[in-house]
């Protein structure tokens, strides 16, 4: 059997803006194509922050400080002041619970951690030449992906136990650590896509040549492909990490004390003045921008760096 | 060595290759293919892109399976469902168009992985043959180099060298000139001649006409899936039957 074949010839991707002849869309549409072969092999959208977006976040912080200051009613304090007295509270919440910002930070961390190994398992089995084992990994994969998060957050959350009792000793299961596991069924999946598409995007001849070299699948795998896929992968994984960090509150719909509920907390406690919802939330936005900027910004470098070295 | 048993002799064909039929889906490549290589022979495969030529040399070393037919290399039957592929590939080594090195590995370690690893070889011992095949190839001083800093020549040679490493009895070679500079297709064709003149079994499909011309024992022209004509050099140049050989020639030459 010609086995690189059966995993190579994986669906050839027909990507949009190849097809334009005319000139003024040129440009641009090869723009678009290599943008959309990035996002095919990755299997995501690019998080493709730029240093304008980071004028466009104080811009808008400037704008809600603004205007509430304006709407400031006489006696009450002002927003700058307001959201200095609240934020300690959600970036850590009350002293030595880590919870507030520094929850979504560890949610993301421990789901990554869960995400990525059961992941990397998941995308080697949809490369395996067993049959049933390359059907039932994609099919698994194919449905954790296209799930909204949300509804996979609501399953885990109200399907787990909130304590498992092993018989000699009861462990606690809290509601971050069920935010967790609900978390990390979607970053699995799309880490099996992105290890599946690395090895995908290697040139057959290397199978080939590790064929004709008389490797075993299993040695050309762990010797020649892994490796060189380990590269290719860095970038898009690091892009998934951005996206969990900036999904993890919607676990504030289940109660997960993490910053957005900290701030609807605090905003409450402020006794709910209008003009200070846009200032709070605009610095949450403020926070996470800080977080996952820099870190955007570094797996795009890595991948132009990857680009030219293969 | 656990050599599977044949009746294979020096004297009888390397190579034995008997009404190959090898289809791609409804798509039939290669229409009946026979042809005997003897040790030490040097032979050349020509004719228009999309004959056959290279799928007939990948059925050599199994990496394309066969529909019908018979192929033998040293009394091993390829066309076996029981063929053991490392027995096979130990016997033959392969060179491709694009190198396929492992961009990774360094030149050394390309040519010593495969000793290591499948024939499970001293290292020691890998590494001073993998050092004597670097100079045999003329690049002494790449041993570190990886393959993204060596030219397309030198990643070719450095090819050769990995597959010989392997210590094959054949050696194929798939186009392995036609994705060089033309300044650096000499460098790997003295490779191959030196290699031929020393006595190893070369096939080697190829456009380089004036090096078939000077290495080859024997030249087959393949179109549309079947040999058309071949015999030695100088009769297949100079006094070519078929009108398809002579038409061919005279686009090239």
């Amino acid at each position: 059997m010609d086995t690189t074949k059966v995993m190579l010839n994986g669906a050839k991707s027909r990507v949009h803006g190849s097809m334009t002849n005319l000139p003024v869309l040129l440009p641009v549409a090869e723009r678009v194509r290599r943008a959309a072969l990035i996002e095919r092999r990755e299997g995501t959208y690019r998080l493709n922050m730029q240093p304008r977006h980071a004028v466009c976040v104080v811009a808008l912080m400037a704008v809600a400080v603004g205007s509430a200051q304006a709407a400031t009613p006489a006696g009450l304090i002002g927003p700058l002041e307001a959201m200095w007295k609240w934020m300690g509270f959600i970036l850590v919440g009350p002293e030595g619970a880590f919870t507030g910002f520094s929850l979504n930070l560890i949610i993301s961390f421990f789901a990554m951690v869960i995400g990525t190994i059961a992941g990397a398992a998941l995308g080697l089995m949809q490369i395996s030449l067993l049959l049933p084992v390359r059907r039932g990994s994609w099919i698994v994969t194919q449905f954790f992906r296209n799930s909204p998060w949300l509804v996979l957050l609501f399953t885990i959350m109200l399907l787990f136990p909130f304590e498992i009792d092993l018989g000699f000793v009861v462990i606690p299961v809290p509601d971050w650590m069920k935010a967790v596991i609900g978390f990390s069924l979607p970053i699995m999946a799309n880490i099996s896509e992105v290890v599946r598409g690395a090895v995908q995007s290697l040139p057959t001849g290397q199978w080939e040549s590790a064929e004709s070299l008389a490797f075993t699948r299993r040695q050309t795998m762990w010797m020649i492909i892994l490796p060189q896929c380990v590269k290719r992968m860095i970038p898009p994984w690091i892009n998934w990490y951005c996206i969990l960090t900036m999904a993890t509150p919607i676990c504030s719909i289940m109660g997960v004390e993490e910053s957005v509920s900290y701030t609807a907390q605090a905003l409450n406690a402020e006794g709910d003045r209008p003009e200070l919802i846009p200032v709070f939330y605009a610095f949450l936005l403020v926070i996470f921008f800080i977080y996952t900027y820099p870190i955007a910004r570094w797996s795009i470098q890595l991948e132009k760096k990857f680009a030219f070295k293969t | 060595m656990n050599a599977i048993a044949t009746n294979w002799t020096p004297d009888q064909p390397m190579v034995a290759i008997k009404d190959l039929h090898k289809s791609f889906g409804d798509l039939g490549v290669l229409k009946g293919v026979s042809m005997d290589i003897m040790k030490g022979e040097c032979i050349c495969i020509i004719g228009p892109s999309g004959s056959g030529k290279s799928t007939l040399i990948r059925c050599i070393n199994a990496l394309n399976d066969i529909q019908k037919g018979s192929i033998k290399v040293e009394g091993l039957e390829v066309n076996d469902p029981n063929l053991d592929k490392l027995e096979l590939r130990k016997k033959v080594g392969m060179v491709f168009q694009q190198y396929n090195l492992f961009p990774h590995k360094t030149a050394l370690e390309n040519i010593m992985m495969a000793p290591i690893h499948v024939l499970k070889q001293d290292k020691k011992e890998v590494e001073e043959r993998a050092f004597r095949l670097i100079k045999k190839v003329k690049l002494e001083g790449k041993e570190q180099s990886y393959p993204g800093e060596l030219s397309g020549g030198q990643q070719q040679r450095v090819a050769i060298a990995r597959s010989l490493a392997m210590n094959p009895d054949v050696m194929l070679f798939d186009e392995v000139t036609s994705a060089l500079d033309p300044e650096t297709v000499k460098e790997v064709l003295n490779t191959i001649q030196d290699l031929a003149e020393e006595g190893m079994t070369c096939v080697l499909v190829t456009h380089e006409m004036g090096f078939a011309r000077e290495i080859a024992n024997h030249i087959y022209f393949t179109d549309l899936g079947v040999i058309v004509e071949h015999g030695p050099p100088a009769t297949f140049f100079d006094d070519a039957k078929d009108p398809r050989t002579k038409e061919f020639l005279s686009q090239i030459l």
